[in-house]
């Protein structure tokens, strides 16, 4: 036996020393950086000088962007496990409604109605797992029956209920409520006055507020997105599950003859995109006071885009949370500060269609580089 | 104790509903010694060996570990009980690391309750040491399975089966889409791995790959056991005349100036 010395990475001469550049571009999240930076500068420069990048032009991209976010964490670990959740839009205007429905309609207190909605919503999620493992079919077209599904019971139960596709009244029947506010509710809204007092935010100087900061807190749904951001990386990159997620996207064969257990990581993939769906709902219903049938309509589409922006790959096995983060920034920024800049609002969707396209290019190529594949 | 085989599997049948898949097939694997499962395709090599590491149950027939008789139920099971299978083309997820590869599904963790986070550190240098000890050192531990040759990639399938604890290794065809130099190296790997006292299940349909490493030889054909021999009993020939059905190869072979 031939003990090699250690440190023998040159023991091979045909393995060429990486560069530094060539590892860092094999890196899932690298597209979205660039483009994250390059997203930046184009606005910097178009609309600099029209409040994009004062305290309430940032809340308004930003509260967009974490919204992307939401549903972007969930639909990238999904896609990293190999498969698709295209019933996350409809996931969305149903579990809106049926907070709506349980508290203002029939009454029951604002916290009952959110629980039952995550209870439902991740139950709706379990059965889109379970029917993919157990048929074989492809997510693609499982989700795309709940899509259709689920938006058809949505605005019949929203209907046959209270002859409106929209229900309003959740704010005053959220009052006074203690789960509420983790979904609508605005944090640290005293570092706002305090920035408004130094003079470095601007505040509204006519109308009932005046005087008040012009961004009075840091609303919930950002602290969600940071919060879902951080659990779903760790998770990914720093756990045993974490490992199955990949292994069971990568190859679900090999990962099953080696014990991964690969049916409940896909099912808990399928339920934790369910959940991302239901606290976008959650805060969106909080946040207009009201739920509409029609809420969440192409969502599921935007979350496939950031996160293939993100540098995952549609084949599952490979992708992160932070690229994944990062589309859905560049997502947010990109139509918001469209409007900023006074472009034409249509030309987002060619935006978005001609980056998608670029980073799907861009992602197989990367997985040549890694796989050896030609 | 040198006497009893570490697994033996006695007169196994397996039905797929009106086909016969497996018609009394007995195979036994002492410690340290390399038994090759030789057979043409169809002769039922891969239902044997999906037998023997629990995907399916026999219908009958006795699987016996160290003289006592076992029920897998699954291919956990018979992990458990220390029969590994390394399969051809599905070892390896190539987007993913050596490290996370070598470990995956039983990742090492540290912490408590719900903290338990992977040991990265020494997943990867139990990983490396393990390579190196199988003669190949890598670049790196977190280079992706994608960027290794084909017979490196059975070396960390079979070192990992080995780390973690196999008394019964199943190799199914590694080497069938090995080039030589790969070849010679993943059965130099198999000779190392018998010196440590692990039984090798050796399937093959090349005998030559066969006659280098195997200490008995057992042919298939037809979903039964031809016969079983020692080194030194038969030819190269003769074995693959047996796995082929006689014959008609010999007509073909010498019809091909005998190179086959």
């Amino acid at each position: 036996m031939v003990e090699q010395p250690s440190g023998a990475a040159a023991a091979d001469e045909r393995i060429q020393r990486q560069s530094g550049l060539r590892r860092a571009f094999v890196r899932p999240e690298l597209g979205a950086m660039t483009g994250t930076v390059l997203v930046f500068v184009y606005f910097a420069i178009v609309a600099g000088g029209t409040g994009m990048f004062a305290a309430d032009g940032i809340m308004n991209w930003g509260v967009v962007s974490a919204q992307f976010v939401i549903i972007a964490v969930g639909a990238c670990l999904l896609m990293i496990a190999g498969e698709f959740d295209l019933s996350v839009g409809s996931m969305i205007g149903f579990a809106g409604i049926v907070i709506a429905l349980l508290s203002v309609h029939l009454g029951w207190p604002m916290w009952a109605a959110i629980i039952a909605a995550f209870i439902v919503a991740m139950l709706i999620g379990m059965a889109n797992g379970y029917l993919v493992i157990k048929t074989g079919l492809p997510s693609f077209i499982v989700t795309l029956a709940s899509l259709y599904i689920l938006r058809g019971l949505t605005i019949y139960f929203s209907i046959a209920t209270t002859r409106q596709t929209i229900i309003g009244g959740v704010r005053e029947a959220a009052a006074g409520d203690w789960l509420a506010p983790l979904f609508g509710g605005k944090i640290l809204g005293f570092v706002f006055v305090w920035l408004a007092d130094m003079g470095w935010i601007d505040t509204f100087k006519a109308g009932n507020r005046a005087g008040q900061p012009v961004v009075d807190g840091i609303p919930m749904l950002m602290v969600w997105a940071l919060a879902l951001i951080i659990f779903a990386h760790i998770l990914l990159t720093r756990t045993r599950f974490g490992n199955w997620i990949y292994a069971a996207g990568g190859d679900a064969k090999a990962a099953r003859y080696v014990g991964v257990p690969v049916n409940r990581v896909k099912i808990a993939m399928f339920v934790f995109s369910a959940f991302c769906a239901t606290v976008f709902a959650t805060c969106q219903v909080m946040e207009f006071g009201s739920a509409a049938a029609d809420r969440g309509l192409l969502k599921e589409f935007e979350a496939i885009i950031a996160v293939v922006i993100g540098g995952a790959l549609l084949t599952g096995g490979y992708g992160s949370v932070i690229g994944a983060a990062l589309g859905a920034l560049i997502f947010g920024v990109v139509q918001q500060g469209l409007f900023f800049a006074g472009v034409e609002s249509s030309l987002f969707r060619v935006f978005l269609g001609v980056i998608l396209l670029l980073a799907v290019i861009l992602n197989t190529y990367i997985r040549r580089l890694i796989t050896g594949e030609r | 104790m040198a006497d009893t085989p570490l697994i033996e599997l006695i007169d196994i049948k397996k039905q797929f509903g009106p086909v016969i898949a497996l018609n009394g097939v007995s195979v036994s694997v002492m410690p340290g010694e390399c038994h090759c499962l030789l057979g043409d395709n169809g002769a039922g090599k891969s239902t044997f060996i999906k037998t023997m590491a629990g995907v399916h149950k026999p219908t009958s027939g006795e699987i016996r570990m160290n003289g006592q008789k076992v029920d897998f139920a699954n291919p956990r099971d018979a992990m458990t009980a220390g029969v590994a299978t390394v399969y051809q083309d599905l070892a390896m997820i190539p987007l993913m690391s050596v490290t996370r590869n070598f470990w995956m599904g039983r990742e090492p963790r540290k912490g408590w309750g719900p903290f338990q986070f992977l040991d990265m550190d020494k997943a990867n240098c139990v990983a490396l040491d393990e390579m190196r000890r199988m003669g190949i050192s890598l670049r790196e531990p977190e280079q992706a399975v994608g960027t290794l040759s084909g017979g490196e990639r059975q070396t960390v399938a079979i070192a990992r089966a080995v780390y973690f604890g196999a008394k019964v290794l199943i190799l199914d065809e590694p080497t069938s889409a090995l080039g030589v130099r790969q070849t010679a190296n993943v059965l130099a790997t198999i000779d190392r791995v018998r010196q440590t006292g692990v039984g090798i299940i050796f399937i093959t349909h090349n005998v030559r790959h066969a006659m280098a490493v195997g200490d008995r030889f057992t042919v298939l054909n037809r979903g039964k056991t031809l016969g079983t021999a020692r080194k030194g009993e038969l030819k190269p020939e003769e074995l693959q005349d047996m796995m082929a059905g006689g014959a008609e190869l010999a007509e073909l072979s010498s019809s091909l100036g005998g190179t086959i």
